[in-house]
């Protein structure tokens, strides 16, 4: 086939044979990749701006600009977390909830409600900083998102609309996927929605474990939600009250920003900074420390079970800790407080460093169970999805322990707001973690959402692969070490003053742009140009199910596990 | 074992965790290759209360260790106990110091007390070697109590090396703090010497 012909029309993709089902989560996996690719851009203009005036870097001037810095720091997280990963795991879930509990999807209006809010309120949050320059950064400190001396009024109310549309897509996720979960069909026609309850919360887990600890029957052999839909439960409960705190707190900076803009601007500090940090970083850490973990964790028991084919190993166990990761992600965000010197010093005791080191409990349990399951089911085929589910696993090895570090009121007064953070922890954590993990179902989900098409080049899959992997731990490593030697991470840095580290952060960071061009290179010319606007026509099929009556058999393709 | 500064804190942790991520890469790596070989043995099994065990170990043996290691922590928590050798209390409004000294000079081994009010944004308060490395830091918020009294930032430090330290806000504030090239106004240079110790150690 030629390139153009491929170009066009992909390996063997027919667009007109996905269900309502399928092409809404490929809708929300395209949107999630662009935004990648565009938070990829931004972390290297920004990385560029540090390495400085050095001979040789080609950025214009204007970017070295703090106006224009920090707005772009300011929307890098934004379209990064909530552009790029959340539409894809929304987009993931929206598949694997149906597919798993062998029930249709609750409503697929709802779900392209909830890509096109995500996608559209990112973009909004995106303009904002790109042409008024609004940049409170994500933290969004008190009072400065309120600060109209700095940023533009008007700028700040189109930022804020943006991210309440995230929110209120995020909302419409959740209902669809608890609507779904609790829905009493099929094969939950007899379940009581107390049954599904106690399942959702793993609470039939640790009974099971208490019986047998008693040496009594378990409380069920047939748990009512598969592990997956359990841990998917269980991270949605944290996805909506985090939905809550941000709104709450964009509908504070709204009302002051509208109060500024009416001529009546309100008193800033009527609002008490250090008690808003605490409110804003409960709910926001319960991204960070609950709905990631959770759902990570969950897409690790799934993975690793569809992978080997085999039973989860511990899987009682494994649904309890997911019970334990509710209450330890309630609990621990004083550990982002560790250097407010008005924080009670027992909430950093108790929240900021004991509570928070029981994550590397769950995640250490987690990792215990996913590796277990694996090597009981070997020799297993070294597949792409196998590959970066050790992937994920890597990420989560270096980052979760580099957290537990940093939490530490020894520690974290020379780590707090370094480089450290944001490098060794937060970037491995995604980039390396949670995106390798999610590439991993990508690669799973494929041959389902897409009905078997055949992927352009494996070739290329190993080379993003390998690209992604090396550049990912790189500019993570190169990022923590210019921490340790004091950069800090919210700072202008022009004169390239942490170089080399810097230059090498940005070497690696481009291995990972490159990556994601060869994997978009490669999806592109699987699906052709029509295949991907097709996904984003109406669906003749509007089966909102997956597999219930006849399942595809997997393509014969050996990128995939049989 | 006393980390005596945060130099020799923070060198220690480069070399520790450099030593442990090495090992988990290795270890997954051998891992995923051994999961290919049927032939493949386990080369030595970890129970599974004994793997918990040292999970809990790890969490909570770090805490123990960086108390008994690293001395500004219990300083840190009995610090309102006490009494600092000197005491310097300064603002920052619209991204400027104010009130602050010209130059604070220290005697090595001084404890001293820095207390910081913002009257408007959060701010930080950080010290830095000429190195770029960071000695200590703070947040600094705004925020006044009852009687519209400022709210205190206070630490307390201990010197113990020689040294000459910049100081600088650690929080972002705006791009306010930023002249057109980029240039932090907020970076006050020499603003802390410290003097007196021995070959630039220790009493």
């Amino acid at each position: 086939m030629s390139f153009t012909k491929n170009l066009i029309e992909g390996t063997d993709f027919d667009h007109t044979g996905l269900n309502a089902l399928q092409k809404v989560t490929l809708r929300a996996v395209v949107m999630a990749f662009l935004f990648y690719g565009l938070v990829a851009i931004e972390g290297m203009i920004m990385r560029m701006v540090e390495v400085g005036h050095v001979a040789g870097n080609p950025l214009p001037e204007q970017f070295f600009h703090a106006e224009h810095f920090f707005s772009i720091m300011t929307v890098h997280p934004i379209v990064g977390i909530f552009g790029s990963t959340y539409q894809l795991v929304f987009g993931a879930f929206t598949f694997l909830v149906p597919y798993l509990t062998k029930k249709p999807l609750y409503s697929v209006k709802l779900a392209n409600f909830t890509w096109l809010m995500i996608t559209i309120g990112t973009a909004l949050a995106w303009i904002a900083a790109f042409v008024w320059q609004y940049a409170p950064l994500y933290t969004l400190y008190w009072p400065l998102p309120a600060d109209t001396h700095q940023f533009n009024v008007f700028g700040g109310i189109v930022f804020i609309l943006g991210v309440a549309l995230i929110m209120v897509g995020t909302l419409g996720f959740i209902y669809n996927i608890y609507a779904t979960i609790f829905a009493r069909v099929g094969v939950h026609k007899n379940k009581t929605t107390s049954e599904l309850l106690i399942s959702g919360f793993g609470i039939d887990g640790m009974l099971n474990l208490i019986n047998k600890l008693r040496g009594k029957q378990p409380y069920t052999k047939e748990p009512a939600l598969a592990l997956p839909v359990v841990a998917i439960f269980r991270g949605t409960v944290d996805t909506f009250l985090d939905a809550l705190v941000i709104l709450g707190a964009g509908i504070l900076v709204l009302v002051y920003l509208v109060f500024d803009a009416s001529g009546h601007a309100l008193d800033v500090s009527a609002i008490d900074a250090l008690l808003y940090k605490n409110f804003f970083w409960w709910g926001l850490d319960l991204v960070a420390d609950g709905l990631v973990l959770i759902y990570v964790a969950g897409s690790w028991y799934l993975l690793a079970t569809l992978i080997t084919g085999q039973k989860l190993f511990m899987e009682n166990v494994a649904r309890a800790a997911l019970m334990l990761e509710l209450l330890v992600s309630w609990m621990v965000w004083s550990h982002h407080l560790l250097g407010d010197q008005g924080q009670p010093e027992m909430m950093k005791l108790i929240s900021g460093e004991m509570v928070t080191a029981f994550e590397l409990l769950t995640q250490g349990l987690a990792l215990f169970i996913t590796l277990v399951t694996l090597w009981k089911a070997r020799p297993l085929k070294m597949t792409m999805e196998l590959k970066y589910l050790l992937g994920g696993l890597v990420g989560f090895g270096l980052a979760v322990p580099a957290a537990i570090i940093q939490a530490d009121m020894g520690m974290n007064r020379v780590l707090h707001n370094t480089q450290w953070i944001i490098g060794a922890h937060v970037h491995i954590a995604l980039i390396v973690g949670l995106y390798m993990t999610l590439y991993s179902a990508l690669y799973v989900l494929w041959p389902l959402v897409t009905n078997n098409t055949k992927l352009y080049s494996h070739k290329l899959s190993n080379a993003h692969f390998w690209l992604h992997l090396i550049g990912g731990i790189g500019m993570g490593a190169f990022m923590g070490m210019a921490g340790l030697d004091g950069m800090l991470r919210r700072h202008l840095y022009v004169d390239g003053q942490f170089n080399p580290d810097m230059i090498f952060a940005a070497l690696f960071g481009t291995m990972l742009l490159v990556a994601w061009a060869i994997f978009l290179y490669n999806i592109v010319m699987s699906v052709g140009i029509k295949g991907l606007i097709g996904i984003f026509l109406p669906a003749k099929d509007k089966t909102a199910s997956y597999g219930i009556e006849d399942e595809l058999v997997p393509a014969d393709d050996p990128a995939f596990a049989k | 074992m006393t980390f005596s500064n945060s130099a020799e804190l923070l060198s220690f942790h480069w070399v520790a965790y450099t030593i442990y991520a090495t090992m988990i890469i290795s270890v997954i790596a051998w891992f995923g290759y051994n999961l290919t070989r049927k032939e493949a043995k386990s080369v030595f099994r970890i129970p599974f209360y004994w793997y918990m065990a040292f999970l809990v170990a790890g969490g909570v043996g770090h805490h123990i260790f960086t108390y008994n290691t690293i001395p500004w922590v219990s300083q840190d928590i009995d610090r309102h106990n006490i009494t600092p050798d000197a005491k310097y209390e300064f603002e920052i409004e619209d991204h400027k110091w104010i009130g602050l000294p010209k130059k604070v000079t220290i005697q090595c081994g001084q404890t001293v007390e820095f207390d910081v009010h913002s009257r408007d944004l959060v701010y930080g308060f950080g010290l830095f070697r000429k190195d770029g490395s960071m000695v200590m830091q703070m947040q600094v918020n705004p925020g006044t109590d009852v009687n519209g009294i400022l709210d205190s930032n206070d630490i307390l430090w201990t010197f113990n090396h020689n040294g000459l330290f910049d100081m600088t806000s650690t929080e972002y504030s705006g791009p306010d703090e930023y002249g057109e090239d980029g240039e932090d106004l907020m970076m006050v240079k020499d603003f802390v010497e410290v003097v007196g110790c021995a070959n630039g150690g220790e009493k």
